[in-house]
């Protein structure tokens, strides 16, 4: 369903894109504080439904990628995401009718938005990622056979550059990660251009609007005073999601992290009250893989998020610290995710695990036969 | 000997101590303009206990009186907000997000100029001289008396700011510059808001610390000066003037380093209860615990070091309903309280709210008022009543625990009478002697600390040589700030790889403490 996202929705919808970070996708508050300065009071933004999109439309996504915490000091002129939005749009011949997110977890739910406050162009409610991932190919756009090539990028002077690495996906990823770099850790881009029926066939939908209800949803219960993972779970259940389940409870007694290959790499361990049992999680910017005493329990790309246990409040992998009493919460990923195809993009093989994936919902079970 | 003070809202308690001996303590009323409050509170001590204002070696004050400036929005100095980075940062000026009363009430005017630098040390443009003085030249006309200076990475690279600092003073003599890389740390936006808050507080923090000094040596009192900061350590007064904004949280962090040193455990729950509310707090290895999340200061998103303390409305004067709301909902406690009316309204004292002292009162457990006014309480509703509060701070104290074995649990201020001598949870309670004057014997012992916050390039192998930079640069720090130098500790390491970029790049934060010199020499 269409409909008109306001400012009193913005807090809501980002409580929900950082537990769709899945432990990375960078803090969406500066995204958020972003948006509402573009959209002022009474501002709203056509959050349009794949369905409503016609043969005539042409999405051109938008996004920023580089390093969350170089974002908090190096704020964006503003310009840059419509800059590499007009940029692709020359290069292609033909103008956006509408934007719409690569990622839904993380600072990128924002950034369309954004774009839409400051255009007046429409967002569609769908993405790539149905979470967050932390390389460009890693979307269901190029899973299901939309390029993200050519890819405009953009600094904060209006400079712009093209990418075009024609299929390879991979390719585009490491120009854009080179250019980011010199950019000062931060770039803003446009990429997988497509038009509605490809929107349609590839993207995961609903994801913005999904992100809205889990937010108001770990909201509602906190002011209810109920268990926000029970009001979680109530809610995922009528979603493409399906299933969320609390797989372990404890305090934060161990973080392990250091930066390779570009990215943040490292190993959570959380200690159970009592009985004497660890959950271990591994993870590259996003949470990867928990195990509990050594068995399997969820793999990406099912959803490993780590809530605050009093409050629901998702926590980042970069601000996970000793001490932390908290629930780690698993959702299961939409159906199309979970395909040979979209495995062999963002499955445990394409980050260096040696695991088949196996839904997390039959892990579950497995975990509590070898108990018997 | 030490004296320590605590100017709070209602109270200013004053305590004379000598090493760890509790000289004296006395209460006294605050006054609007602070000094008169610690007056009557210092001549109070003096007849409590009557020392040699010549042997006392420091004095101590925590004091709410600048947070509450911003609370109020009064008292504030013209303040313009200067940002080095264009063309970066231009979607978010400086006071985005701002109540519109604060921003009126210190004048606020915002200038986005070129500098910064990147995260690596590059810089995002070169400073813009003409730039500069066109902005020297609009505050100067518009009557600016306090600049807030912030630079993209300062806490990576300070120059920009020093250099763009020197040029403010040189144009407008007398003005107050405010740099953002002394005040707080990564983070644009929270930093650059600490910085405008702590700018327009700095005339009043010169009026305040400077009636202090001349308070004090009228009372023939010769010693340094310091005052108590967020995370329970000191700050020399002459310090204060120029970081005010550093006093904010102070109240929560002394009472519970007051409990700690009072009780003689290092790692404990603290129960501060009062009037309306009570508030619970974690002491790790002799500190509060830090807050993590936001923290608004008068609507205004800031990045502090707060202590972590979750209040309940549960007080001395709360309001007890025995039937709840009616259909047979059950007895409730608060949130609503007489407040300083309770020794008006309260049973005990002749009034007619049944408040939490009443039940206190008529259980045995305190000695306040007229006890025979409460004897007609139903027995099973007090004993309701008490364990409902006893089962609701429990409940709170166990939602601050984060490790699984029940802490010990310290009772401060004046409400613990309410409290019983257990609580589920706690490996065993402590209502220690001078509990009432908790956070002025905290502010008597706090200590010195000092802090390393910023993005290291930690090559292959060289991560302990790097870390251990680091903690020497933070003793350092520690000891520049008044600390003895062999008491010097670290107590936080953290380490926090930049996501997506080469070089190892991390940011490293370590925080060293210790005692505070008192041989007499002063903190520089």
């Amino acid at each position: 369903m269409t409909f008109e996202l306001t400012v009193g929705d913005l807090d809501d919808l980002v409580r929900g894109a950082a537990l769709l970070g899945t432990g990375g996708g960078g803090d969406p508050q500066i995204g958020r504080t972003l948006v509402a300065e573009a959209l002022g009071e009474t501002g709203t933004i056509t959050v349009l439904d794949p369905d409503d999109l016609g043969p005539g439309d042409f999405v051109i996504p938008t996004a920023l990628m580089g390093a969350p915490s170089v974002l908090v000091e190096r704020l964006p002129r503003g310009s840059e995401p419509v800059d590499a939005l007009r940029a692709l749009e020359s290069f292609a011949g033909r103008p956006a009718t509408a934007t719409m997110p690569i990622e839904s977890g993380g600072i990128n739910s924002t950034i369309p938005l954004f774009v839409a406050a400051r255009t007046g162009m429409p967002v569609v409610d769908a993405d790539g990622m149905g979470r967050a991932f932390p390389e460009l190919q890693m979307e269901t756009f190029a899973v299901y056979g939309v390029t993200g090539s050519p890819l405009a990028i953009a600094d904060e002077r209006g400079h712009t550059a093209i990418i075009s690495t024609g299929g390879d996906n991979k390719k585009m990823e490491t120009w854009a990660r080179a250019l980011t770099i010199r950019m000062g850790g931060v770039g803003y881009i446009a990429e997988y251009g497509m038009d509605g029926d490809a929107v349609r066939r590839t993207a995961i939908p609903r994801t913005l609007s999904l992100a809205l209800l889990l937010g108001r949803t770990i909201r509602g219960a906190r002011e209810a005073h109920r268990d926000p993972v029970d009001a979680l779970s109530e809610a995922l259940a009528s979603t493409l999601y399906e299933r969320g389940e609390v797989i372990f409870t404890g305090k934060v007694v161990d973080v392990d992290r250091r930066t390779a290959g570009g990215f943040t790499r490292g190993t959570a361990r959380i200690a159970d009250f009592g009985a004497g049992s660890h959950c271990v999680i591994d993870f590259q910017n996003e949470y990867l893989i928990a195990r509990v005493d050594g068995v399997t329990r969820v793999l990406v790309p099912d959803l490993i998020t780590i809530l605050h246990l009093e409050t629901g409040e998702p926590i980042t992998a970069e601000s996970l610290r000793f001490g932390q009493r908290v629930r780690v919460f698993a959702i299961s990923t939409p159906a199309m995710m979970r395909t040979p195809e979209a495995l062999a993009v963002f499955g445990p093989a394409a980050f260096g695990l040696a695991e088949g994936f196996v839904p997390f919902e039959r892990l579950a079970t497995r975990a509590g036969e070898s108990h018997v | 000997m030490r004296i320590g003070i605590d100017v709070g809202g209602t109270n200013t308690d004053a305590v004379l101590l000598d090493g760890s001996v509790v000289l004296g303590e006395t209460k006294a009323a605050t006054t609007a303009d602070v000094t008169g409050g610690i007056v009557s509170a210092l001549e109070g001590l003096q007849r409590a206990c009557p020392f040699d204002p010549g042997s006392v070696r420091a004095v101590m004050i925590g004091t709410t009186h600048f947070v509450n400036a911003i609370v109020e929005a009064s008292r504030l100095a013209p303040t313009a907000a200067v940002r080095l980075g264009l063309p970066a940062t231009a979607a978010l000026p400086p006071l985005v997000g701002w109540p519109s009363r604060l921003v009126e009430a210190i004048n606020g005017t915002a200038y986005l100029c070129h500098g910064g630098h990147e995260f690596d040390g590059r810089l995002i443009s070169p400073l813009d001289r003409g730039e500069l003085l066109r902005a020297a030249e609009d505050m100067t006309r518009l009557g600016i008396r306090s600049v807030a200076i912030s630079a993209v990475f300062s806490p990576v690279n300070n120059e920009l700011e020093q250099e763009v600092a020197a040029l403010f003073q040189e144009q407008m003599p007398g003005v107050h510059v405010s740099m953002s890389h002394e005040i707080g740390r990564m983070g644009l936006l929270e930093r650059e808001n600490a910085t405008i808050i702590n700018a327009a507080l700095r005339e009043l923090a010169e009026q305040v610390c400077t009636g202090l000094a001349g308070t004090l040596r009228g009372l023939g009192l010769q010693a340094p000066l310091y005052l108590s900061q967020n995370d329970g350590t000191l700050m020399d007064a002459d310090h204060a003037r120029e970081y005010p904004v550093a006093t904010f949280a102070s109240g929560p962090a002394n009472s519970m380093r007051g409990a700690a040193f009072l009780s003689g455990l290092d790692t404990c729950a603290v129960v501060d209860v009062g009037g309306t509310t009570t508030d619970v707090g974690i002491l790790q290895s002799g500190f509060p615990r830090e807050a993590t999340s936001e923290v608004r200061i008068g609507g205004v998103r800031t990045n502090f070091r707060m202590p972590d303390v979750l209040s309940v409305g549960i007080g001395g004067g709360s309001r007890i309903r025995p039937d709840g709301g009616g259909d047979g909902v059950p007895l409730t406690v608060g949130p609503d309280s007489v407040g300083y009316r309770l020794r008006t309204e309260a049973l005990v004292f002749g009034g007619s709210t049944l408040t939490a002292t009443d039940l206190a009162v008529a259980a045995g457990q305190a000695g306040v008022g007229d006890p025979a006014l409460v004897t007609h309480l139903d027995r099973a509703m007090v004993r309701a009543g008490l364990g409902r509060i006893a089962a609701d701070v429990a409940a709170v104290v166990d939602r601050m625990r984060t490790s699984p074995a029940p802490l010990p649990v310290v009772l401060v201020g004046g409400g613990t009478i309410l409290l019983p001598a257990e609580l589920d949870g706690a490996s065993k309670v402590f209502r220690p002697k001078h509990f009432a004057v908790a956070n002025a014997i905290g502010a008597a012992i706090a200590q010195v600390g000092g802090e390393v916050d910023r993005i290291f390039a930690v090559s292959p192998g060289r991560r302990d040589q790097v870390l251990d930079a680091a903690r020497q640069e933070a003793t350092d720090r520690a000891i520049a700030a008044g600390a003895t130098p062999g008491s010097v500790a670290i107590v936080d390491v953290e380490e926090i790889p930049i996501a997506y970029l080469p070089g190892n790049a991390t940011r490293i934060r370590v925080r060293a403490v210790g005692d505070l010199s008192t041989d007499g020499r002063a903190a520089p």
